[in-house]
């Protein structure tokens, strides 16, 4: 861990109406990192990640990436600057391949996108096959996303935001719409993806037993606020996050 | 030779040996392929989920980008003629794509027809310049330097637009299949990833814009100088509804539907006219319906799927991937 922050985020606001689904936030995540946040369903989980990849502007307060701003700025830009994202519903192009969906993705990130190109003969195919290898969905390489269920789109979610070859990668709730089973495989295998191409990863988690597994650090979140930031064996041990958000 | 290559070699044959063998379809023809360019226009935004109701704004522009050009030269080139047609139409292209491509579906649909019908008010009402309802006559340009007598011209210009056609139809089809033509088909299932991914929804959406307006501008230009009279009706709202009943007749899944629905629309239109001459637009409509109903990927897509049930393993016109 460094002591340079690779996002930092003061102060962040934003209300809908009355809802406050960000109240000040102050966070800081290192480069390397593992990040969960928790906290029960409309305490500003998703916001927050909406807010850092441009999806929303905050009503004030900053969010830096690499020491520069980057509140007001499309999300394309963020993205190509180096953070990348996961939906908690999949955001994929259904007509397309999974394979075609992660080329999408690789041209993009490599500017690969001459008219006189084709995309499924470029150079990135063979690397986009192994990102799918990783995940165990070579083959479903070719089937259009159309046919896929929940769980593999979620997936192939994840690894179009990694073919991205992101700094920062955020994830809003990685193992939701997967069986309790392939959770633990899931996470091993994206917990090593991530460290081997070091990427810094935030999730949104609903799964205690995922987020004391795989997080170093944990954020728990509560009506626009962070009730507690610390590693897992402290975080787990405060009461009032055992009254509020565990439900112990 | 397999049935897929075959069979579009053998219909390219055909309509290459009309000159000789119908001589004189030959107009109706080359009218059919000009059409047939503005439609690809049409059929690229398709790939978007976009549909306009005003390409006729471009395939006038370019139309009349030549018909003032050649009265300015008395006739003139028509390679510069062509030229100058096809980058007017870009540019107005790029300059209304600016604005249209911030608005999908309906919106999309109404802004590009309102455009257009602004260019035919302004063809309409300046006809000290435009001539008006008459509008203006064409005069015959050299091709090559070469001055050429009505029955030699039009035969050229039948063989100049069929070779544009086909490369028209394989440089669309090959940008298809490109990056950026990939993220045109994914603009219409995920605007958000496409964002996500780091492209521009806008961009990739002008990029084809630009493109579809110079299609619908060389097919304009073709058709100035093949008609040698230019009217303002060429922008008229009828006109973009017509280049879009033909993308569906056609089919918008590949590049040979705009051509061959161009094809068939004017024979059918031709031969309704001189049979029906009341009830032609009702024969086209009975048409048209039969087409949706039966076959809704259009002509294209009824051969296709033929193809299919005479070689169920291989789709006739569909893209083999790469293993």
């Amino acid at each position: 861990m460094t002591a340079t922050p690779l996002l930092s985020v003061r102060d962040l606001h934003i209300h809908f109406g009355g809802i406050r689904a960000a109240d000040g936030i102050d966070l800081d995540v290192f480069e390397g990192e593992t990040l969960a946040i928790i906290g029960p369903n409309g305490a500003g989980k998703t916001t927050f990640i909406n807010l850092c990849t441009g999806y929303l502007k905050p009503t004030s307060g900053s969010v830096r990436f690499q020491g520069r701003p980057i509140v007001g700025m499309a999300p394309r830009r963020i993205t190509r600057g180096g953070i990348a994202r996961s939906f908690q519903i999949p955001q994929l192009f259904l007509e397309h391949t999974a394979l075609e969906n992660l080329m999408l993705a690789a041209s993009s990130r490599d500017r690969v996108l001459w008219p006189w190109l084709r995309l499924d003969t470029l150079p990135q195919r063979d690397e986009m096959r192994e990102l799918l290898d990783l995940f165990g969905l070579l083959s479903v390489a070719d089937k259009p996303i159309r046919e896929m269920p929940e769980g593999v789109r979620k997936l192939i979610d994840i690894a179009v935001a990694l073919a991205l070859k992101p700094r920062l990668l955020l994830m809003d709730e990685p193992t939701s719409g997967v069986s309790s089973a392939e959770k633990v495989g899931i996470m091993d295998t994206l917990a090593h993806a991530l460290a081997a191409r070091r990427v810094t990863a935030v999730f949104v988690e609903h799964d205690m037993e995922i987020v004391e597994r795989y997080a170093r650090r944990i954020a728990v979140w509560s009506a626009g606020r962070i009730l507690a930031l610390g590693p897992p064996s402290q975080v787990m041990r405060d009461p009032e996050v055992l009254r509020n958000v565990t439900g112990v | 030779m397999e049935p897929r290559v075959l069979v579009p070699l053998v219909l390219l044959a055909a309509v290459a040996a009309v000159p000789l063998a119908l001589p004189a379809s030959t107009l109706l023809l080359t009218l059919a392929l000009a059409k047939g360019l503005a439609v690809l226009g049409i059929v690229v935004l398709l790939r978007a989920g976009q549909v306009s109701f005003g390409h006729a704004l471009y395939f006038a522009a370019g139309a009349y980008v030549v018909a003032f050009l050649a009265r300015a030269q008395q006739g003139g080139s028509a390679v510069l003629l062509v030229f100058a047609g096809v980058m007017a139409a870009l540019l107005v292209g790029l300059v209304v794509g600016l604005f249209v491509v911030r608005y999908r579906y309906i919106f999309f649909g109404m802004l590009n027809l309102a455009f257009s019908m602004v260019l035919y008010s302004i063809l309409e009402k300046f006809f000290f310049i435009t001539g008006g309802s008459d509008g203006l006559r064409v005069p015959r340009p050299t091709i090559l330097g070469i001055a050429m007598d009505r029955f030699v011209y039009e035969n050229t210009l039948f063989y100049v637009t069929l070779v544009l056609a086909v490369l028209a139809a394989w440089l669309v089809h090959r940008y298809f299949r490109s990056p950026l033509g990939e993220a045109l088909r994914a603009l219409k299932s995920n605007e958000t990833r496409l964002e996500y991914v780091g492209l521009s929804a806008r961009g990739v959406l002008l990029v084809a814009y630009v493109i579809s307006a110079g299609l619908a501008g060389l097919g304009g230009v073709l058709l100035a100088l093949v008609q040698g009279h230019v009217t303002p009706e060429l922008s008229y709202w009828v006109r973009s509804g017509e280049f879009v009943f033909i993308a569906i007749l056609g089919g918008a899944a590949s590049v040979a539907g705009p051509f061959v629905g161009a094809i068939v629309y004017e024979l059918v239109r031709a031969y309704a006219s001189a049979f029906a001459a009341d009830v032609w637009q009702m024969i086209l409509g009975g048409f048209l319906l039969v087409i949706i109903l039966f076959a809704s990927r259009g002509l294209v897509g009824l051969y296709d799927d033929l193809g299919k049930r005479v070689a169920p393993n291989r789709a006739v016109t569909g893209r083999r991937r790469p293993t």
